[in-house]
């Protein structure tokens, strides 16, 4: 009795140690979850969630803190994949929140004076341009997020909603006309 | 495995060739004696051509010209940009009027950027050089062919001089594509009927590029005049074969002839130089026995106007001619007619505008009519038969992939190798329930395409982000490094002047003072002397009552300085 007691106290003892080690050894440093989150965020980093950028909302909704539906870029589609991926219900977009079609932030050759405050405000480092030199957005790398309109002290930004050309154009869902029977 | 029969009645010698074949394919009516039985026609000059800067898959064109630049017929009016891409050029000698969106052949019936070109009548033409193929450095060789705007012209339109070269010679077979397995279609085989050694010279370039051992040229046996003209011209050539395939659609995919001729199958996502096989149409062959032996860029093509219209048959145009006259050359669509297709009608999409011009990816212009084209009845509930996996030439479960299609479950719908269907129509055709099944797979493919690119924009904007919040980070930490250095310099000066001042306590003064105090003084002096220097620049030429003033007032300031000095004196 005593020495399967001790064998038992034994085999424990040292399947704790062995677990104990791997914890400290085998620690993930960051969360997972914020990671997945944030591959499903659409990463303009517009700051409409109310969070500095996608990250920082990632890590609120990974902490319960946010909700799933406070991002308009990533649209019904995105809280759609934010839902299946922490297993809750899909809710429309929370209020006042609106999803755009994408747009592109342009800067007018005429008006622009060259003071930096988009550069500084832009969140991926979308503009080029140097202190009273002409700022250029360059298109490809625009996410759209607007956050360089309201520092403009000339306004001279706007935004263009890119259309479809052949390139980027998309073959559409088959709809077909419903006819009556004869 | 059967001898080829046909090919033992032209009473070839060469070695048996065995006969390969793919599964599924369908026997939809040819249609071919429509437009088959007249010479090419060559369409006179227009007045006005509408050449879109992208005519091939890939980047478009960087243009060249703008509105009132004149162009000579073979000027480059777009040069290729990126590494996908290949130049186009003017069709004839005239005056740019505009480089404006305008109509294009594609399925979506958007328009494009077009220069649109009025002619001038005369037709010059820039000075075209041959090339010396066979002793010009291959990699020269593909940048003259890509800027002589070759592309594939069997409907892909890739580039021809990225396909032309050998990477790193795993090429043993060229195949060259005169199947034309698309019914109404008989542009090819014309081409092969009326220019069968010009097409061979072409090959003969394209075997030295790609330094293939072999090549096979595959056409369906309903072309024996074709296949006929092809063995004459290839006479004893030892290293051609022209191989009749029996017809049977889709044996002019490419991967389906690699398979019919050679019996190697394409893996899964690959191509066929992956199995050392690399496949040309016979009009690209054509074209580029134009560019070497004239040194001509890409400027026209064959096109067969059928269907509804006057007088089908096949057309030699020249590239950006509007469909409106293609079809006014063809006798014009008979009453009745119902819309026009671009392409046959297994592929081909329905075209709006007749504004819309000729490219290199045009072959076919089919004019409707409800008698041959009738309505595709409505779709009804698939109910898993499996005639469209039996239909398939790609051995697909297209009943498998409509499924997720149509519920958007694209990762599941790719799973079932969505990317290997060639959209050749075969499902659609057999479909008892008439399903238009590519129409989803077009879908299918099209979404995960653009998921794809927003993946990549979101991969992007997230690694500049953290970017610049790392280089904010880290100028901020540089910042305060530099404070604290320049703060700790300060400290350290003071402490050694205070060691020196401790050390002589009997010193005048401490030198920094010193230092300072004659620095000052001499800026003092030098200021001094300036303003002795200075003359007053509006003191001359006065009236007298003026200069007099002056001078009691010069009178009075020196006499007040005289009496400040001895103030300061005492």
């Amino acid at each position: 009795m005593l020495s399967a007691i001790l064998v038992m106290a034994g085999i424990g003892l040292v399947l704790g140690a062995v677990l104990g080690w791997a914890s400290i050894k085998y620690r993930v440093e960051d969360d997972p979850l914020v990671e997945k989150i944030d591959a499903v965020l659409p990463q303009t980093q517009c700051g409409q969630c109310g969070f500095p950028g996608c990250k920082p909302y990632a890590e609120a909704i990974a902490k319960g803190e946010a909700d799933i539906n406070k991002c308009p870029p990533g649209g019904e589609e995105g809280v759609k994949h934010l839902a299946e991926l922490l297993g809750v219900e899909p809710k429309p977009l929370g209020e006042g929140l609106e999803p755009k079609p994408k747009a592109v932030a342009v800067i007018d050759d005429n008006n622009c004076i060259g003071c930096t405050l988009c550069i500084q405000a832009c969140p991926v480092d979308a503009i080029v341009g140097a202190a009273k030199q002409l700022h250029v957005i360059v298109a490809d790398q625009c996410t759209g997020c607007e956050l360089c309109l309201p520092p403009c002290p000339v306004d001279c930004i706007h935004m263009e909603v890119v259309k479809e050309d052949v390139a980027t154009w998309k073959w559409r869902y088959p709809i077909h006309a419903i006819r009556r029977v004869e | 495995m059967t001898v080829q029969k046909s090919r033992l009645e032209a009473g070839a010698t060469r070695a048996t060739r065995k006969r390969h074949t793919f599964n599924g394919g369908i026997h939809p009516d040819g249609h071919k004696d429509v437009s088959n039985a007249a010479p090419i026609v060559t369409l006179p000059l227009l007045s006005r051509y509408v050449v879109p800067l992208r005519q091939h898959i890939g980047t478009a064109t960087r243009v060249l010209v703008q509105a009132g630049d004149t162009v000579l017929r073979g000027q480059m009016i777009g040069a290729a940009e990126g590494y996908v891409s290949t130049a186009v050029h003017a069709p004839t000698s005239g005056r740019v009027v505009a480089v404006e969106p305008h109509e294009v052949p594609h399925p979506s019936g958007l328009a494009d950027l077009c220069v649109v070109i009025e002619s001038d009548g005369l037709d010059q033409a820039v000075e075209f050089q041959p090339l010396d193929w066979r002793n010009l450095d291959p990699s020269a060789l593909r940048n003259r062919i890509r800027d002589l705007g070759l592309a594939g012209l069997g409907g892909a339109v890739f580039p021809s001089f990225i396909k032309l070269n050998p990477e790193g010679g795993g090429i043993d077979t060229l195949i060259l594509n005169g199947a034309e397995c698309e019914p109404w279609i008989t542009c090819d085989d014309r081409l092969m009927r009326e220019r069968a050694a010009e097409i061979l010279q072409g090959v003969a370039v394209m075997r030295h590029m790609l330094g293939a051992r072999e090549v096979l040229i595959g056409i369906e046996d309903d072309k024996p005049e074709a296949i006929a003209a092809m063995r004459t011209a290839a006479g004893a050539d030892t290293g051609v074969e022209v191989v009749a395939v029996p017809t049977l659609y889709p044996s002019g995919g490419g991967k389906q002839l690699t398979y019919l001729l050679t019996g190697r199958e394409t893996p899964t996502g690959g191509r066929s130089t992956d199995v050392g096989v690399q496949v040309f149409n016979i009009g690209t062959a054509h074209a580029l026995y134009r560019a070497v032996a004239l040194g001509e860029p890409m400027l026209s093509r064959v096109v067969t106007v059928t269907g509804h219209v006057a007088t089908p048959g096949n057309y030699e145009a020249r590239l950006g001619t509007p469909v409106a006259d293609l079809l006014q050359a063809a006798g014009g669509a008979l009453p009745g007619s119902t819309g026009k297709l671009v392409g046959g009608p297994m592929m081909g999409f329905e075209l709006e505008d007749n504004a819309a011009p000729l490219t290199k990816a045009v072959n076919c212009i089919i004019v409707k009519h409800p008698d041959l084209f009738p309505a595709r009845p409505a779709a009804l509930p698939c109910i898993r038969c499996g005639a469209c996996a039996r239909a398939c030439p790609a051995d697909l479960q297209p009943f498998e992939m409509y499924w997720f299609a149509r519920a958007k479950d694209f990762g599941k719908a790719q799973s079932y190798d969505l990317f290997d269907c060639i959209e050749c129509g075969c499902c659609s055709f057999v479909c008892p329930s008439h399903i238009p099944l590519v129409d989803y797979f077009r879908f299918a493919k099209s979404e995960i395409w653009e998921r794809e690119r927003h993946k990549h924009d979101a991969d992007q904007a997230r690694t500049r982000h953290e970017f610049k919040e790392f280089r904010l980070e880290r100028e901020k930490l540089e910042k305060a490094e530099k404070l604290a250095a320049k703060v700790a310099e300060n400290k350290a000066r003071d402490a050694a002047a205070a060691a020196t001042a401790a050390a002589n306590p009997d010193a005048a003064a401490d030198p920094e003072a010193e230092r300072k105090k004659a620095i000052l003084q001499a800026a003092l002096d030098r200021a001094k002397k300036a303003k002795e220097a200075v003359t007053p620049q509006n003191t001359e030429s006065l009236p007298p009552a003026v200069e007099k003033q002056i001078a009691e007032i010069e009178a009075r300031r020196a006499q007040a300085d005289t009496a400040v000095e001895k103030e300061a004196g005492q």
